[in-house]
């Protein structure tokens, strides 16, 4: 049964963390462009105080979206903790961000709905590359399970340098950051006013920062599951991978959403179709 | 008797009734009543057939076998009374009937096709497809009484024959009945050529030039797969000595292949796979439920079971690889060209395309597990899009739209019909809802082969999401609550909810339509296996949460106006600009035309589609 542990023990730590590497995320930005930046725990700050705000709200049905979203992405990650299928963790990360789409377009509101369309070309920009990194994880652990793939002791990022690579492109977009922050941006120049975070105010913007916190986790996660049979390794490497995130989120500006599309599939189908079927080539000659 | 005689025959009771009566009311409670006993019917032949393996029905007698055979003639005759109309030029049209009927009617009347007593087999196959036939079918006739009446209300320079209407779609439970049960390729050949002169007959219903002339694109495309058929029938009396299905596929690979590949030709043409996906996108100009019935329940559906049911013989062939990339191709091309439509029915009728080209590449495959994954789509599908054909239906008679555009609110207009719609839609890709458990077992199943297959289904499978969500985004922009939209729709209720319940049930029984349907078939597969299951039935229960937190009453909300860049005035549509004046503002999807339009994307999928058809005969030596 130590699997509930794992899940319960992953669903109640995930937000520690994922606001920690937030609050990590801003001081090392502000250092980057030469500020002090806020206290490391600005982020549980912020989100706190959301908490305690009024329930500005544009319809009744508004918030309850961001709540569904937050119960999959919520369950995503303790589906991943217990060590369930990879596939089906996924898909729960994805039914997630559908109400979360559906929570902007319910609003009524034309920023938000324009958001939350941006946000669906993100999702189709980047979901092909993180369903075919599970199958890859399979192709060389023979398994879906994320508990088998753990315990396999294969060094998978052996097999598999191009999907990672793919994998660290697409979560630039994933983490909504610059060049391809379309949707929702955590900066302020944002043409879209606050695209499809634009109406969430109070409680629903805090939930939101918080699945956003959840999602964070799970891709690093995902990410830490190619170096699974050495875990000090995997640390150090998902720690470098976010601190490159937060580089690049620096050092780039916006895209359109042309460019995001075509240069994610792109990359997708050459790193990491090509890696799979490299390692096919390999596993039947 | 056997149950499977009373499902083939039954249906033509009420065929011949429905011809004779004009009266709505007499019509309504034929197709009540009939389709009533045609479910239960199915049902109790589900219950006898499911768990067990499969059973001959021996008929000694050769009186069928000579009906068939003066249907064969009659059917030829039909056709070419059809075609009578047409201009000299599309002489190639009766051309095609003759040489296919020429052909099979002289083998038949020489005595060249060799004698068998196994004219029908049932299987667990035939019992799911008999319980889709029987329940989403029968449904779609009962919702077909209640639209029909409107339809010629709001149409009244058309030509009242909705019982003719009625009967076909009778007439084609006849047909599909007869296909999954027999056994014999001539017999099948018989009831595939009816669901063709069926769907002519209702895609050309209201008469106009516009369907005239799609009914007879669709009857030539159609006519090239019979001919496909005609050529196999003949192929296999020469060379095989069997006409009996479940014997060919026994036999050995290199012998029956060409027949097996002329009969799967046949199967992607009636799926509506490109090449030939045109003729189902010209099928809709036909009233809502025939479109219902031939994307959901059956037409389409014959094409898939053909395909299932070849491929023992297709299986780690160079030709099956040809077949699974022509489905992968249909899925993958079809979902990105959904993406470009406004017109609902033109969405769906992309994304039938779309699922039924994943059947064909699972069935092109053709392990265990990936046959396993078709036959769950197969019912999945047949339920989820019976029930959005009807839903879009129901939508545009009552506010005389189907454009998605027009669908913008519609959950303040229509809140019950737009709530079917979301578990349609829900139904066709959310997790964890009928489609997705199918996709998954999909990715699993091919993930063991090369892994170009997988990434096909991948990449179909996220742009199947981008179309789906933003039509769901549509449809729940919450506005102001307008009364009145959803009065006068009678009997379509009861096919809208059940489907909607179907949908949901369907999902949760899963496990025991895979236990009982496809085990016996196929063999255990690791989706039924405890952990997955736990994990399935766990994100079911949490799908009961978001009804439960929308019905919830909040406290303490306090209501603001969408932020408008501009000081919003009391019409939530309008803000008052920096002049002062008051100015509107809209809203619209993104339909990425530049990349996924019909002009850029349809005559690059018909050539690919048509080289991989070629490579598909021309590779089987291999």
């Amino acid at each position: 049964m130590h699997w509930i542990i794992w899940c319960i023990l992953g669903i109640i730590l995930t937000p520690f963390l994922g606001g920690l590497i937030a609050g990590v995320d801003r001081v090392v930005t502000a250092r980057m462009q030469r500020r002090v930046g806020p206290p490391f725990l600005q982020p549980f700050y912020d989100v706190l105080k959301l908490f305690g705000k009024e329930k500005l709200v544009v319809n009744r049905f508004h918030g309850d979206f961001v709540l569904c979203s937050l119960i999959f992405t919520v369950a995503s990650v303790g589906l991943f903790f217990a060590g369930q299928n990879l596939l089906i963790t996924i898909f729960a990360l994805i039914v997630g961000n559908v109400f979360l789409v559906l929570a902007g377009y319910c609003s009524n509101s034309p920023y938000s709905m324009l958001g939350a369309e941006r946000e669906l070309l993100q999702m189709l920009s980047a979901e092909p590359m993180i369903l075919l990194s599970a199958v890859g994880l399979f192709m060389v652990t023979q398994s879906f399970d994320i508990a088998t793939i753990i315990t396999s002791g294969k060094c998978l990022i052996c097999y598999l340098p191009g999907v990672f690579i793919a994998l660290i492109y697409v979560l630039t977009i994933k983490l909504r950051k610059s060049p391809f922050d379309l949707s929702t941006s955590h900066h302020a120049h944002q043409e879209l006013v606050k695209g499809i975070s634009t109406e969430f105010a109070g409680p629903s913007l805090a939930w939101f920062e918080v699945i956003h916190w959840y999602e964070t986790i799970f891709l690093l996660a995902l990410l830490y599951l190619f170096f699974a049979s050495t875990p000090i390794l995997g640390v150090i490497a998902i720690l470098f991978v976010y601190f490159l995130e937060i580089l690049i989120d620096n050092i780039n500006a916006r895209v359109k959403w042309e460019l995001m599309l075509g240069s994610a599939w792109v990359v997708t189908l050459v790193l990491g179709l090509g890696n799979l079927m490299l390692l096919y080539g390999i596993q039947h000659i | 008797m056997n149950l499977a005689y009373f499902l083939i025959l039954f249906p033509l009771l009420p065929a011949v009734l429905l011809l004779l009566t004009k009266n709505y009311h007499l019509q309504k409670w034929i197709v009540v009543i009939s389709s009533a006993i045609i479910a239960a019917a199915s049902i109790v032949f589900a219950i006898q057939h499911l768990h067990a393996g499969g059973e001959y029905i021996n008929i000694i007698s050769t009186t069928p076998n000579i009906l068939v055979t003066i249907g064969d003639i009659l059917l030829a005759l039909t056709f070419l009374f059809v075609c009578r109309k047409l201009p000299l030029k599309r002489y190639w049209i009766p051309l095609l009937v003759v040489i296919q009927y020429g052909a099979v009617i002289f083998y038949e009347l020489v005595g060249k096709i060799p004698e068998t007593t196994h004219y029908l087999y049932v299987d667990s196959l035939s019992a799911v497809m008999a319980l889709v036939i029987g329940i989403v079918g029968t449904l779609i006739a009962i919702y077909t009484v209640g639209y029909m009446k409107h339809y010629h209300h709001e149409h009244p320079e058309i030509k009242n024959r909705s019982n003719q209407f009625i009967a076909a779609i009778f007439l084609f439970f006849f047909a599909m009945f007869g296909i999954v049960f027999s056994n014999s390729v001539t017999w099948i050949y018989f009831f595939w050529e009816i669901t063709t002169l069926c769907s002519f007959i209702m895609i050309s219903y209201s008469q106009s030039e516009e369907a005239i002339h799609n009914a007879f694109r669709a009857l030539w495309m159609l006519l090239i797969g019979g001919l496909a058929f005609a050529f196999a029938i003949m192929i296999l009396a020469d060379k095989t000595g069997t006409i009996e299905l479940q014997k060919i596929m026994m036999m050995k690979q290199s012998i029956v292949l060409l027949p097996v590949l002329l009969l799967c030709f046949a199967g992607m043409n009636k799926a509506a796979l490109y090449p030939f996906g045109n003729w189902l996108l010209g099928a809709m100009v036909a009233p809502t439920p025939s479109s219902a019935l031939l994307h959901s329940s059956t037409m389409v559906k014959a094409g898939v079971y053909l395909v299932l049911r070849c491929s023992p013989i297709l299986q780690n062939t160079a030709a099956g690889g040809m077949v699974a990339l022509i489905g992968g191709l249909s899925f993958v091309a079809a979902s990105a060209l959904a993406i470009s439509q406004t017109d609902a029915k033109k969405i769906l009728a992309y994304s039938t395309i779309a699922n039924l080209g994943l059947i064909v590449l699972c069935a092109g495959i053709g392990t265990a597990f990936t046959l396993w994954a078709a036959v769950l789509i197969i019912i999945f599908h047949a339920v989820a899009k019976a029930l959005m054909f009807l839903a879009v239906g129901v939508v545009q008679q009552q506010t005389g739209s189907r454009d998605i555009e027009d669908m913008e609110g519609l959950i303040a207009k229509m809140p019950l019909v737009t709530i079917t719609m979301l578990i349609g839609i829900a139904g066709m890709f959310l997790a964890p809802f009928g489609m997705l458990i199918s996709k998954w077992a999909v990715i699993e199943a091919l993930t063991i082969r090369n892994p170009i297959f997988p990434t096909i289904v991948i990449f179909g499978g996220s742009l199947m999401l981008f179309f789906w969500t933003k039509w769901m985004g549509k449809i729940i922009v919450v506005k102001q609550r307008q009364h009145g939209f959803e009065k006068g729709i009678g009997i379509e209720w009861i096919a809208l909810i059940g489907l909607s319940l179907l949908t949901i049930l369907t999902c949760v029984c899963y496990p025991l339509i895979g236990k009982y349907a496809l085990v016996p078939l196929y063999g255990p597969t690791p989706m039924l296996s405890y952990g997955v299951e736990i994990t399935i039935l766990t994100m079911l229960a949490l799908m009961l949460l978001p009804p439960v937190i929308m019905l919830m009453r909040h406290k303490h909300l306090v209501f603001v106006p969408p932020y408008l860049s501009g000081i919003n005035v009391t019409d939530p549509a309008q803000f008052r600009g920096s002049f002062g004046a008051p100015e509107a503002w809209s809203f619209r999807n993104y339909y990425i035309n530049k990349f996924f339009g019909e002009t850029i994307l349809t005559k690059w999928t018909i050539t690919f589609s048509l080289v991989l058809m070629i490579l598909m005969f021309f590779v089987r030596s291999f």
